[in-house]
């Protein structure tokens, strides 16, 4: 069901908004440690932006290509943020305690952890947006494999 | 001046609540639920939580809004209209009572900023105050969710994964 919409207005004024969505989502992302926010919204707003992309230039044209690529990496960011844990495993200490990331440079147990939430605010993220864009993406397709000749 | 504003607030979350599940056109009813969740995230940052009223106005307010009106696209426009049968005479009697009840309980509760109620008192003032040496993470709501309690935020996110991955296996992104 989804195409391509014709409107002019709309389709600039997306094309300047998706990015700029994409700005606040990763200013979100990454100063989540300092005001509100974090990994949940900065994906949701990353996830959006793409939707946004989907809905309004319909899935065949160049700003969806990037969507389409990203949805076959479901659990990329469960990897990131179980990684993490790893990494602080193999570092000698327990699972997700993130002062025994084992980072070059970095010595202090308050920045290590400091690092670590980035880290897992990253794969949370990831996860995240990808999560719903595929599911944007599974709602649109099911609906096109019911009218093959739309 | 704060307290008709609150009246209002709330006045307007009943109104948008009810107006969601009584209205006939389920697109009205999702844009109405889309207001509803907005009126909520202000509540949420009337009450000093700003990262939960963000969450609510991001998730509640746009993404979840995006995926009824997509799922609505699919469907055939005959199912947008629902008719709904009068409510049972047991609902009608229960509820009220049930409502009272909840209201009666309410008063037990403690006060909206009482520092002695119990859940300021066991571990809260523990992270309020290590947070900041710990993890040099000024805002305590993150270094909570990802450090002290990422064990919930992992399963959490496996959580999310398990949706998006139940969703496209059910309707098959692969069969085009």
């Amino acid at each position: 069901m989804i195409h391509s919409h014709d409107s002019p207005i709309v389709r600039t004024m997306a094309r300047m908004l998706i990015p700029l969505i994409q700005l606040f989502a990763l200013y979100v992302l990454f100063f989540g440690q300092y005001g509100p926010g974090g990994g949940f919204v900065g994906g949701v707003m990353l996830g959006t932006s793409l939707i946004l992309g989907l809905l309004v230039f319909g899935r065949e044209e160049s700003p969806c290509r990037l969507a389409r690529k990203v949805v076959h990496g479901d659990g990329v960011g469960l990897i990131i943020f179980a990684g993490v844990g790893g990494l602080c495993l193999i570092g000698g200490g327990e699972f997700l305690n993130y002062s025994d990331l084992e980072i070059p440079w970095v010595t202090a147990d308050s920045r290590r952890r400091f690092l670590g939430i980035l880290m897992t605010q990253i794969g949370v993220a990831v996860d995240i947006a990808v999560t719903a864009i595929s599911i944007v993406f599974s709602l649109s397709s099911s609906d096109e494999s019911e009218h093959p000749d739309d | 001046m704060t307290f008709s504003f609150e009246i209002l607030l709330l006045i307007l979350l009943v109104v948008t609540a009810a107006g969601a599940i009584l209205v006939k056109d389920l697109f009205s009813a999702v844009l109405i639920l889309g207001t509803y969740s907005f009126l909520l995230a202000v509540v949420w940052g009337w009450l000093g939580a700003v990262d939960v009223a963000f969450v609510e106005a991001v998730v509640g307010a746009g993404l979840a809004t995006v995926f009824f009106l997509v799922t609505l696209f699919g469907i055939a426009p005959k199912d947008t209209h629902i008719r709904r049968s009068a409510p049972p005479r047991l609902a009608l009697l229960g509820l009220p009572v049930l409502g009272l009840l909840l209201l009666y309980s309410a008063e037990d509760l403690p006060e909206f900023d009482d520092p002695a109620s119990p859940a300021s008192v066991h571990v809260s003032p523990d992270y309020l105050t290590n947070s900041l040496q710990d993890t040099e993470t000024p805002n305590v709501v993150t270094s909570v969710l990802m450090d002290y309690r990422a064990f919930d935020t992992l399963i959490e996110t496996v959580v999310i994964f398990t949706a998006g991955i139940a969703c496209v296996l059910l309707l098959g992104r692969n069969r085009e």
